[in-house]
């Protein structure tokens, strides 16, 4: 194995760990407000379906995301009427939210595009072109032409959508507004002990709320970048559990934002190497390809299983708050 | 709405079974969905065609799931449509358990062999035509290393891999061929990123002529290509359009004629197996105005030569399905 072929896993990894860890920091905000987000496959998959079916519609990718993020902040503020102001089960409301998003998606676009539940290919201003940084190559073979601080300019750092760079830089923003800044104290608290932020007369439902819609937000970026980044267009079901992955990774990350890229890397690492090698020949035993692309998958069950020590989520995640019995 | 639908679904099955002779045929569509660009969609055109040529209207159903097959085959049976198209092997072991209880319904199942006095099995030579493209992939290849992206691994998309490394060979014998699959189970047919993923991995091993034979997934296969510049292969239908310049060719599966042939002659169709291979024009590869200039005469006339030797018996393309190997080396 080179040291090209390492990058190039790398690369992949980025790729693919963009909206897990989109996903991850959604699930962060809202999970650290008190409320539980299994939904967030659904905001996603609402999403990508609106980015791209609007993207094509306008010709423009950034209409097309802002659409996409729309669409998934509705779904947000739909977990949010359920489970913080009528005080429902904020599990059975997501698993809603993921229903109504796999079912309406493809009605919709049947409706629209009759393509069978897909939208149009995407092409030109409509997708997320990659942004090739200064004095970086583009091509594969061109690349491989280069030396080693070359390549790894070229084919690790340079050639990404605008939208993995931008999750990336959410992470120390993250980090910032958690543990920084007076609203992620509340945040924070509204997650832990509600009845004490109510008391210090800052309204609880507010809070919550706000840390829905961030999530909603989020889950939209996630949702734009599968659909016109990676992909040109939206087909059934494109999210693939990504929202679920992106849940155990957030356990996984104990609900802390520089532990979120790192577990949502790892996890595109595994989906990366499970991708670049089908088959591997350890001596005579050869590693069947269905293993490899199961690994994020087993990962995720060792993870769960309690691998990772003891994660202590937010004290009130999953009550509503009730102010006066 | 869907009350409605069904009212009016059941009425129009009402007509059909009154006046009996005049029924429509019906196309299932299986799960990479109607406008999937390849298989089909194919099978849609086939069926568009005569739609529009006896101005005649068909019933269809895609599916959307592996356990509305059996659902799907009856309800068609029971509305009068006859006779039934069903386009993908997948439908074949259900088929063997429906086609029994409708006896005077045929049934046409393409890419599966179901053995029943009331069914046509279609099946396509696909390693003849693969053989074709992988001649044109090797004679275009600069690196000496062409791709092959599959969707599910099953023993038929085997089958395109080892006709399409057993052409590029005939032209390079030194040449690399290396050969992925998407996944395992249906959803490999649609999932566009992971081939994108794949296809990247192959051009970092040095592969400049990528054939996808993945339905949907094959999209993302051939916008990889375009992207990084390096030229690609579609499939079933012809998908050169897709991306001018950069698709060398399509390995045409003419599933439209397949189907067309059914819906013209009616519930009288041949029953029984039935190859479509070179000789038949069931398979092919696409030149048009898009790939023009990505296809020398040179390579045009060694492809039709070897198309002739092929069926006049001199070259013989192993066939993978028959004993599940390949004679050349699949990386």
């Amino acid at each position: 194995m080179d040291f090209l072929t390492i990058l190039q896993i790398l690369d992949s990894t980025v790729r693919l760990a963009t909206p897990l860890l989109l996903a991850c920091l959604a699930g962060l905000y809202s999970e650290r407000a008190g409320i539980f987000d299994i939904g967030l496959e659904g905001k996603i998959l609402a999403a990508a379906f609106f980015s791209a079916a609007v993207a094509f519609a306008s010709g423009s990718v950034w209409v097309g995301m802002l659409a996409g993020i729309a669409a998934s902040m509705a779904l947000a503020a739909l977990h949010g009427v359920a489970s913080i102001t009528f005080r429902g089960n904020q599990l059975i409301s997501g698993v809603a939210i993921n229903f109504l998003a796999a079912g309406l998606t493809v009605v919709i676009a049947q409706t629209w595009f009759q393509q069978g539940g897909r939208t149009p290919q995407l092409a030109g201003d409509a997708r997320f072109e990659n942004i090739v940084l200064p004095g970086a190559a583009t091509r594969i073979r061109d690349i491989a032409q280069q030396g080693p601080l070359g390549q790894l300019y070229s084919e690790l750092i340079s050639g990404h959508s605008i939208i993995v760079y931008v999750a990336f830089a959410i992470v120390p923003l993250t980090w910032w507004v958690l543990y920084r800044t007076r609203f992620g104290l509340r945040l924070r608290a509204v997650g832990e002990n509600p009845a004490a932020v109510d008391t210090a007369g800052i309204s609880v439902v507010g809070l919550r709320f706000a840390a829905v819609l961030i999530a909603g937000v989020l889950c939209g970026i996630a949702g734009a970048y599968l659909a016109t980044a990676l992909n040109a267009g939206f087909v059934k079901d494109m999210s693939a559990g990504r929202g679920f992955i992106a849940l155990a990774a957030l356990i996984f990350a104990k609900w802390r934002p520089w532990y979120a890229l790192s577990a949502c890397l790892l996890f595109g690492f595994f989906d990366a190497v499970g991708n670049r090698y089908q088959n591997i020949q350890l001596g005579e035993i050869i590693v069947p390809v269905q293993f490899m692309q199961a690994l994020p998958y087993i990962l995720v069950v060792i993870v769960l299983a309690g691998l990772v020590g003891k994660a202590i989520p937010p004290r009130a995640g999953g009550e509503p708050y009730v102010k006066e019995r | 709405m869907t009350m409605m639908k069904t009212l009016m679904g059941a009425a129009a099955g009402l007509a059909v079974s009154a006046t009996g002779a005049l029924a429509d045929p019906a196309i299932i569509f299986d799960l990479g969905g109607k406008f999937d660009r390849s298989f089909n969609e194919a099978a849609y055109n086939g069926a568009q065609l005569w739609a529009d040529e006896t101005g005649g209207s068909y019933r269809e159903i895609e599916l959307q799931s592996d356990a509305q097959r059996e659902q799907a085959m009856r309800r068609m049976a029971e509305a009068g449509a006859n006779p039934i198209v069903m386009a993908g092997f997948s439908q074949a072991t259900p088929l063997s358990v429906v086609a029994p209880d409708y006896p005077d319904t045929t049934f046409v199942i393409i890419d599966g062999v179901v053995d029943a006095p009331n069914v046509r099995s279609v099946v396509f030579s696909e390693h003849e035509g693969s053989y074709l493209v992988g001649m044109l992939a090797a004679m275009a290849s600069e690196t000496g290393t062409v791709s092959f992206v599959g969707g599910q691994d099953i023993p038929l998309i085997s089958r395109f891999a080892c006709g399409y490394a057993q052409g590029a060979a005939a032209v390079n014998p030194d040449i690399t061929v290396i050969s992925n699959m998407t996944g395992t189970t249906g959803a490999a047919w649609n999932d566009p990123v992971r081939g994108g993923e794949l296809t990247r991995g192959q051009i970092a091993q040095g592969s400049d002529v990528v054939f996808a034979a993945a339905g949907g997934t094959g999209l993302g296969v051939l916008q990889v290509a375009a992207d990084e510049g390096i030229l690609s292969i579609g499939v079933d239908s012809n998908q050169n359009y897709l991306h001018p310049g950069s698709v060398l060719t399509s390995m045409l599966k003419r599933v439209d004629v397949a189907v067309h042939d059914a819906f013209t002659t009616g519930p009288e169709v041949e029953t029984g197996v039935h190859v479509f291979g070179l000789a038949e024009e069931g398979v092919g590869f696409a030149l048009d105005e898009f790939n023009a200039e990505l296809i020398t005469e040179d390579m045009i006339a060694a492809v039709n030569t070897a198309r002739a030797a092929i069926i006049a018996g001199e070259i013989s393309v192993h066939n993978f399905t028959e004993d599940g190997t390949c004679p050349v080396q699949l990386q």
